[in-house]
């Protein structure tokens, strides 16, 4: 059989039937993809996909037609939930030129981890500036580096954040606390949605 | 870990994948919608076709087989839309594709997710 998948992995329990998404996003080399090994039951896997947008403002002379074509890569992961419910976890790449990627690649995601490094906060303003624009709920994770000497609230000063998004610490290498992130995320899209759904009844 | 290297991939052969067919958003499709096979692959099928009936033997999402396939979501969608019309495959759409893209996931799935992590 013709194979590029390098091994066996764990198959999805036949009655898996509800697919999940949670996106990390953070800037190159933060830890997303070892946050996602981190609580993944399989290996990281990687692909991709090709966006076409109009060329509008962009300034690129390969686009001879006024639209440009741009292949995102991006990691992932997965946790069996239950018998029937997968969650995927996305590395997504947080820079400004993937603005177009988040609507279409990442619709439909229960909310988003931002993933910041205290040497590299500025990386993180343009993505928490698209989730509170798409109004996606997040969470943001303080990949704790061993030289991280800023304060936890100086980095809520630091990226503006309202009070009402969590912020905590995290280690991305490490499972216990990955998990600790991803249930803190959980929790307060549960806290959203109840305070939402009291509101409309 | 390893990294196919995707974008050596000759264009040309996508292109022969898809018979030429543009990347158009298969809206239906979403980036976790789970595949299973409901053919074993025919002679004379195209070969992503066969392949694809093979690996979803049990249920597969679409990003995974994406990896697995090494080829674009987007390719892998057009894929999966010509076995959807052969009824090769079934597909179980998440419940998000129904859902309004600012509205929250019920309370009662959130409940379910956490007692899920928690058990990690």
């Amino acid at each position: 059989m013709d194979s590029t998948s390098s091994e066996p992995r764990t198959p999805l329990a036949s009655t898996a039937a509800e697919g999940l998404k949670i996106v990390i996003v953070g800037g190159f080399g933060v830890g997303k993809t070892t946050m996602v090994r981190a609580v993944s039951e399989i290996r990281p896997l990687s692909t991709e996909e090709t966006m076409t947008q109009a060329g509008v403002g962009v300034d690129d002379p390969s686009a001879v037609d006024g639209k440009t074509t741009t292949t995102v890569a991006f990691d992932f992961g997965r946790i069996s939930l239950n018998e029937q419910m997968v969650l995927y976890l996305f590395g997504a790449p947080g820079q400004e030129r993937f603005w177009f990627l988040w609507d279409r690649l990442f619709s439909g995601t229960l909310g988003a981890v931002v993933l910041v490094d205290t040497r590299r906060l500025a990386d993180s303003w343009y993505a928490i500036d698209r989730l509170e624009h798409h109004r996606t709920p997040f969470i943001v994770a303080r990949n704790n580096f061993p030289d991280a000497s800023h304060s936890i609230d100086s980095v809520r000063e630091a990226l503006s954040l309202p009070a009402d998004v969590p912020l905590i610490d995290c280690d991305a290498r490490d499972r216990t606390s990955v998990k600790q992130v991803l249930i803190t995320l959980v929790d307060h899209l549960y806290a959203l949605s109840t305070a939402r759904e009291a509101v409309s009844s | 870990m390893i990294r196919r290297e995707l974008d050596n991939e000759e264009p040309d052969r996508l292109y022969t994948v898809t018979r030429g067919r543009s990347l158009a958003d298969e809206p239906d499709l979403d980036l976790v919608t789970l595949v299973v096979a409901a053919a074993e692959p025919a002679p004379g099928m195209q070969s992503e076709h066969a392949r694809i009936l093979r690996v979803c033997r049990t249920p597969v999402a679409l990003v995974e087989l994406s990896a697995d396939l090494g080829m674009p979501v987007g390719v892998v969608k057009i894929l999966l839309s010509d076995l959807l019309r052969a009824n090769k495959i079934t597909a179980r759409h998440p419940s998000s594709s129904t859902r309004a893209r600012t509205q929250l996931p019920d309370a009662a799935t959130l409940k379910k997710v956490l007692v899920g992590l928690h058990k990690l």
